[in-house]
């Protein structure tokens, strides 16, 4: 016969898990994104459900290695990133739980994807940046294709390895097909494109004047602007539904793994609500992606308009990619 | 009798056992490597291994190397020289400016060299002058030099500090100039020194890609970089890994024929001579030009370019933090320091006193676990304590541990020169006259390898401080250090708020190195 006492302590140790299990919710958030984007919504989050939040911060990519390599036993709840690709890559991986329907209920198309497994909190748009001192701005091109003419020879900076400029070449290869865009790189290259290591060295380089245009993303800009107000360096959009005008999003998925679904999903949805979206729009220099909030339908009309019409779904497909790009000798 | 000495042979267990455990652990992550290797598919994997660009990245990847080893060799040699054997006013001063250049992270000093040139750089600015920004090879040599020098410094001022000079006397009695004294007497006495010094500063070169990235040169580590920063793909990343891997095998295989065999310690009866000082006389100015502008490059423009960042106004989010990130910082990097010297000690000591096939293959594993690219540790590090030791998985106490073994290849050169230069005789004495092994090492030559001891905790603790991809994924959650603030906050291109944090690295730093040195120092 089992004697009362020997299951006891057994009992004891149980209730006393669950109760700490209980009593602290706590979610743990793996971040690719800066803390100075994060931690200001995170305070806020926690004042506002009583949730406990643990932050990891790292590199985009490494922390989505390691998720994959953790596997089921990941620590994290949820995944933050900077990029679609990484997002991506962890849906291919099985690893990210399908979303409930009103997450994202309140998203144009353009920041939804329709596997349902993560989803858009902040978008950035692709632009053409530019000295406003050196460059006429009515020379510019309409079409990022145009940038492979002789007048642009040796002058246009680009970063083949970082994750925006990625998801604007699986954006064009799902476009205008592999061909030609195997076809552009190769151009662009033999056209003395210059490879900087990522956004901010591009912009670096076009004021020290060592070339002339780079293809960054738009919000490098507008923050630099904001710090300095004799900042020279202008954003330029290329013509309506040019893929140079692509939006690539940070996102937010939240793993099957985790034991903390609802809390989860509470973050995620705190995400998308007002208070964050005004800290993405006045803070980061990022573009809202739900829409009726302050400016954001302003902002949203003045961008949506001129994306190339395209799938989050589409930019999964990033070994392709790479596959093209180190074919092109690029990476 | 043959029986009789190989058993006299075996290195004692304290000695071997530290050592054959630290070979093991630095063989899970090639294990773990291989693995994800070979389950990849084979075809992209083929495509992969055997493009036409790798030899391009070879070559650059070899030509850099080549380069920065004759660089740092002239930087280095007159550091140690002028520290160890010469009057030079302000020699603490000098060691530790020598030693500085490691606390400044290497894209740090990269941004800054950048920041020079161009017509919107500081010196335009400053002065008027427009010159191009340094970029390419040669921009990669001056910024990775500069920070790897001190690898090699360290490594001769050890070397210099423990050598016999009565060779040198010897020689002079003899009736040799000084010049060919330094050329066949002092020299080849340092090539353990030299050896290690450049060994650790080759695997560097062929490992880091801080500086090439930003300086945009195509080498072999870049092309890993690119990898790892954008593939997903862990198969193919392990695929590179192991080409960098063989790269490295190839070089410790060439290290291991050229140290075979050496030996520097006094052979005959008597005391090693005190060394005596050189006068510089008015030669003192050259060396005083000389250290100046090696610092200036290296430290006091990367300091400046830091200052000027700051004073673009910092978000006070980052006070918050700064407190908690120098303990994480400090809290992970001085035990690693630590540990890493007792790992260093036992394999270090085997390899010299007891040579044999195990204790050379244990010893060059210390360096593949330098060579493995820290990713690829880390997710090794993952799945083994996660299968194993899930309770330690994101533990300081794991955190600590890769630190040392990755690093711990840095603490063995020194470690190693000292112990060339170590006479087993007195060891051996002390054992005639009864003490126990141990006692015998501890009273005899453990007190002779203090500066090779000393030169390696820093190495490592400055490493470990700067370090990312390791800390990224095993430091405990919530845990950050100032390396991975310093990284975030410029990746962002938010130099303001990177900037206190950068200091930060570079004051504990520096404090840390002086107060290993004035132990030192006190002795002397």
């Amino acid at each position: 016969m089992v004697s009362r006492r020997s299951l006891f302590l057994p009992a004891l140790f149980i209730f006393l898990f669950v109760f700490i299990e209980l009593a602290s919710a706590q979610i743990t958030v793996y971040s690719g994104r800066n803390r100075a984007l994060v931690e200001p919504l995170v305070n806020q989050f926690e004042a506002e459900t009583g949730i406990n939040v643990r932050i990891r911060y790292g590199g985009t990519t490494q922390l989505a290695v390691a998720i994959m390599e953790e596997g089921r036993r990941s620590p994290a709840d949820i995944f933050w990133s900077q990029d679609a690709g990484a997002l991506g890559a962890l849906h291919s991986g099985d690893i990210l739980k399908v979303l409930p329907e009103h997450i994202a209920a309140t998203l144009p198309p353009q920041f939804t994807n329709p596997a349902n497994t993560w989803v858009a909190t902040s978008g950035r748009a692709r632009v053409l940046a530019y000295d406003k001192n050196n460059v006429d701005s009515s020379t510019l091109p309409e079409s990022v294709f145009d940038l492979t003419r002789p007048e642009w020879r040796g002058k246009v900076g680009w970063a083949p390895a970082n994750a925006s400029f990625q998801s604007f070449v699986t954006a064009m290869r799902a476009t205008e097909g592999d061909e030609r865009t195997r076809e552009w790189l190769r151009q662009m290259k033999a056209n003395g494109a210059v490879a900087y290591n990522n956004n901010n060295s591009i912009l670096q380089a076009i004021e020290a004047g060592e070339i002339q245009l780079g293809l960054t993303n738009h919000y490098y800009i507008d923050r630099a602007k904001s710090g300095n107000p004799n900042y020279g360096i202008e954003a330029h959009q290329f013509g309506a539904g040019d893929v140079g005008n692509l939006i690539n999003v940070a996102g937010l998925g939240i793993l099957k793994s985790s034991k903390q679904q609802d809390e989860a999903i509470a973050f995620v949805a705190f995400m998308l609500r007002e208070y964050a979206q005004q800290f993405f729009m006045n803070e980061v220099f990022e573009y809202p992606v739900t829409t009726g909030i302050g400016d954001s339908d302003r902002m949203l009309e003045s961008i949506l308009g001129i994306t190339p019409d395209i799938n989050l779904d589409a930019l999964n497909d990033l070994d392709e990619t790479l596959r093209m790009l180190r074919q092109t000798d690029l990476l | 009798m043959g029986l009789a000495k190989n058993i006299q042979k075996l290195p004692p267990w304290y000695f071997l056992f530290p050592a054959i455990f630290v070979g093991i652990s630095v063989t899970l992550p090639l294990v773990y490597l291989v693995f994800r290797a070979v389950d990849g598919d084979w075809q992209q994997s083929y495509e992969l291994i055997f493009r036409q660009r790798n030899l391009t990245l070879l070559y650059n990847t070899l030509a850099l190397t080549g380069g920065v080893l004759v660089t740092t060799t002239f930087l280095a040699f007159p550091y140690a020289w002028l520290t160890s054997r010469t009057d030079i006013p302000g020699n603490k001063l000098i060691t530790l400016l020598g030693v500085m250049p490691l606390a400044i992270p290497g894209y740090v000093l990269a941004y800054s060299l950048l920041g020079l040139g161009g017509t919107n750089g500081t010196l335009a600015q400053l002065f008027g002058i427009i010159i191009d920004r340094p970029s390419g090879y040669w921009g990669s040599l001056l910024a990775i030099s500069l920070y790897t020098f001190p690898y090699l410094f360290l490594n001769l001022r050890t070397g210099f500090i423990g050598l016999d000079t009565s060779t040198e006397e010897a020689a002079r009695s003899l009736g040799l100039s000084s010049f060919k004294i330094l050329l066949k007497v002092t020299l080849p006495q340092l090539k353990p020194s030299f050896y290690a010094g450049m060994l650790i500063i080759g695997l560097y070169v062929i490992g880091d890609f801080g500086a090439v990235s930003l300086m945009r040169f195509e080498t072999f580590s870049y092309a890993l970089f690119l990898q790892y920063e954008s593939a997903f793909d862990r198969v193919y990343a392990a695929w590179i890994a192991l080409m960098l891997l063989t790269l490295t095998g190839t070089i410790l295989i060439g290290e291991y024929k050229l140290l075979k065999g050496l030996s520097f310690y006094r052979t005959g009866t008597g005391t090693a001579r005190k060394t005596k000082v050189l006068k510089l006389g008015h030669w003192k100015w050259a060396a005083f030009i000389f250290v100046f502008l090696v610092t200036l490059i290296a430290i006091i423009i990367p300091v400046i370019t830091i200052l000027f960042w700051m004073a673009q106004g910092v978000d006070p989010i980052v006070w918050n933090t700064l407190g908690h990130s120098v303990r994480s910082s400090v809290m992970a990097s001085a035990p690693a320091a630590v540990l890493a010297i007792f790992f260093a000690l036992p394999l270090a000591y085997i390899s010299i006193r007891y040579p044999s096939r195990l204790s050379s293959i244990l010893q060059r594993f210390a360096y593949l676990g330098y060579a493995t690219p820290p990713l690829a540790l880390a997710l090794a590090f993952i799945f083994f304590s996660l299968s194993a030791v899930p309770f330690l998985y994101q533990s300081l106490g794991l955190l600590v541990f890769a630190y040392a073994l990755h690093f711990l290849a840095e603490s063995m050169g020194p470690i190693r020169s000292a112990l060339y230069q170590a006479p087993p005789r007195i060891e051996e004495a002390a054992r005639s006259l009864g003490y126990s092994r141990f006692k015998a090492f501890w009273l005899t030559t453990f007190p002779l390898l203090k500066s090779g001891i000393i030169a390696g905790a820093a190495f490592v603790f400055l490493s470990a401080m700067k370090e990312l991809p390791i800390t990224f994924i095993l430091s405990p959650i919530g845990f950050e250090t100032l390396a991975v603030n310093v990284w975030s906050f410029s990746a962002e291109a938010m130099f303001a708020e990177a900037a206190p944090f950068a200091l930060c690295i570079l004051f504990f730093s520096i404090l840390f190195v002086y107060l290993l040195f004035a132990r030192e120092w006190k002795r002397a």
